[in-house]
């Protein structure tokens, strides 16, 4: 439907590549069973549950940081909000996707819900994992509502610059927006009262999360600082994905004069505080546990620190604090460059993190003899990189088809009285639709 | 739905046609509601906006977040009591890990009413024929009369430009006259 460069359609056929192996895969393990993976007693959790935890920690680039910068009227945020909301929503999706293959029997899904069973059989709702449901549900239907209501007017915008087919598609998706007063109020009125409810949603979700372990008896697992220390985690690296994402779309989309070096700087400052909080948490959690000298706490202890682990949490540590402290610390490493040089290595650090806060604790339970030892194999490889594909090819279309900047929240920062002088500087705010080469009041 | 309007530069001006629009609808038979506004970024400061400024929205959706809550309450309470588990003496509604799911749908039906509230007061969607313009995307704000009875044409027009605004539409357009050869 639209003129797109050669880099979209191979970019965006790599990506499916990666989702289709992944669809293969996953249907070969319907067939097969789940013992193509590496899993086995004691190990019942690792890459599958490492990639849940590592895109639900992603998902709090988005929402999160948007609502705060939007509650605490930071201007500059304008740019940022839309690509960091869509992240968002990607991330939950794949991360809602990933229990549902670790199941082994997909079609029993619906287990998970709260239904009256002929069976007698409901959820039980002291678990962990039924809390899980229903704050991944409230946090996905959150995230996505303030993804979708601020594009409503930036669509209705495409509509009425457009003809043909684009004119119908976007006017469905517009909703017949008109832009009178009152529709102005009601969306920011709306879009406030998300703002306030979807941060203590965010911290929940990951919080969350961190009891899905924090409740169980395993060493290294049933501690109390598990909810922040996750939490912290998550932003840290949501920041990173967020960034890496804005300098994509900066570079692919030629977003110079919206996503300016401010932003990087802005959000490297952020990233340098989780960054230096991440590090806290670790010296305080492992300070803790060496502390206290138990036994069974100490062989997980000692094997992600000096032994079969050791190389994976020392390369955790450089990636996630050696490395981008000094960079985000000095203005001058401060750059696009420099904060996206940081982010790779903060996600790469805390994809690992989330793997060694799963594994060496299940390979070494409390009693010697169920030790166990993990490999993962080919299946689970292959679905995790179908989970990086499929989000590259969610936000490849979504870049394509959506404005990723709002269009109306930039037009109205200009007028707004605590405008920035660089904000002031952008006269002008095409309407892009994503990798469209002409803007679309050209079309008319 | 026919419409008489205009398009104004900047919102100063769009409250002086409103405020002129407004005095002259005595006279010329239309509604002060008949008076539209239509912009393509949201304004504050200014009485064609602010007067829409107020809603319901916070304490729906603070009802809402009760409503979620109570139903939290009642499908984790009456579902324990009426499939008790072997708790090994410990309660059989666990107040401490029934309150997280309590929470989740507090939060949920507050997102929830504010979204269905905002559908509702928008209102959204409204696919039926409503004046727009395609300027108004360029910073442009729609000034107009919506469905003006036919003897009023000439006196709105003339109250636009007493209001300062010189370019005058009508929506929909009227069709282009032929070509003559």
């Amino acid at each position: 439907m639209f003129h797109s460069s050669k880099q979209y359609w191979i970019a965006v056929a790599l990506a499916t590549c990666l989702v289709l192996a992944g669809v293969c895969t996953f249907l070969y393990q319907v067939y097969t069973g789940i013992g193509i993976w590496g899993l086995n007693s004691p190990v019942f959790w690792a890459f599958d549950i490492t990639n849940f935890v590592f895109w639900i920690g992603i998902s709090h680039a988005g929402t999160l940081i948007s609502a705060i910068l939007r509650l605490a009227n930071a201007t500059w945020r304008r740019p940022v909000t839309r690509c960091a909301e869509a992240i968002t929503v990607f991330a939950v999706t794949i991360g809602a996707i990933i229990p549902v293959c670790h199941i082994g029997r997909p079609w029993l899904a619906y287990y998970l819900i709260p239904y009256p069973s002929e069976r007698h059989i409901w959820p039980n709702f002291r678990s962990p994992l039924a809390w899980d449901f229903f704050a991944i549900i409230t946090y996905l239907t959150g995230s996505t509502s303030f993804l979708l209501l601020p594009m409503i007017p930036d669509w209705a915008a495409v509509r009425d610059c457009s003809t043909g087919l684009r004119k119908k598609i976007y006017g469905t998706l517009s909703l017949g927006w008109q832009g009178t007063p009152r529709q102005w109020h009601r969306l920011e009125t709306a879009m406030h009262i998300m703002s306030i409810v979807i941060v203590p949603v965010a911290v929940s979700v990951h919080t969350i999360v961190s009891w899905d372990f924090a409740m169980t008896p395993v060493p290294m697992w049933h501690s109390t600082i598990f909810g922040p220390y996750f939490v912290v985690g998550a932003i840290f690296s949501g920041i990173a994905g967020l960034i890496l994402a804005m300098a994509l779309l900066r570079k692919f989309l030629h977003l110079e004069d919206y996503l300016r070096p401010i932003h990087f700087q802005n959000l490297g400052k952020l990233l340098l505080t989780m960054s230096l909080l991440w590090f806290y948490f670790t010296f305080a959690e492992r300070l803790t546990t060496w502390y206290g000298n138990d036994p069974s706490e100490m062989a997980v202890f000692w094997s992600s620190i000096r032994q079969n682990f050791a190389p994976m949490f020392w390369t955790m540590v450089v990636c996630n604090f050696i490395i981008p402290v000094p960079i985000l610390a000095i203005k001058k490493l401060r750059t696009i460059t420099g904060t996206c040089i940081a982010s790779v290595g903060i996600v790469i650090g805390m994809w690992i993190e989330r793997f060694l806060i799963i594994v060496p604790a299940l390979e070494h339970k409390f009693l010697p003899y169920t030790y166990g030892h993990y490999q993962p194999t080919w299946a689970e490889m292959t679905l995790m990189a179908s989970s990086f594909g499929l989000m590259f090819l969610l936000y490849l279309l979504f870049a394509k088809f959506v404005p990723v900047i709002s269009v109306w929240e930039m037009k109205a920062g200009l007028h707004h009285p605590s405008a920035t002088p660089h904000a002031s500087t952008v006269t002008e705010v095409p309407i892009r639709s994503g990798f469209d080469d002409n803007p679309l009041p050209s079309d008319v | 739905m026919r419409a008489i309007y205009t398009l104004c530069p900047d919102p100063d001006c769009a409250q002086r046609v409103v405020d002129t629009l407004r005095v002259a609808g005595l006279d010329l038979g239309f509604a002060a509601d008949q008076v539209v506004v239509v912009s393509g970024e949201p304004y504050e400061g200014y009485n064609f906006s602010d007067r829409y400024a107020k809603s319901y929205m916070f304490p729906l959706a603070a009802v809402g977040g009760l409503v979620g809550g109570t139903c939290g309450y009642l499908l984790t309470s009456l579902t324990q009591k009426a499939y008790p588990l072997p708790t090994g003496g410990m309660p059989i509604v666990p107040p401490w890990t029934n309150g997280i799911i309590v929470y989740e749908l507090t939060m949920l039906g507050a997102i929830l009413t504010t979204l269905i509230y905002m559908f509702v007061a928008a209102p959204l969607p409204s696919f039926g024929a409503h004046v727009t313009d395609p300027e108004i995307w360029t910073g442009k704000i729609l000034v107009g009369v919506t469905d003006p009875p036919e003897s009023s044409s000439a006196g709105i027009e003339k109250a636009f430009r007493q209001a300062g605004a010189s370019e005058i539409k009508r929506f929909p357009a009227p069709p282009a006259s032929p070509v003559t050869r």
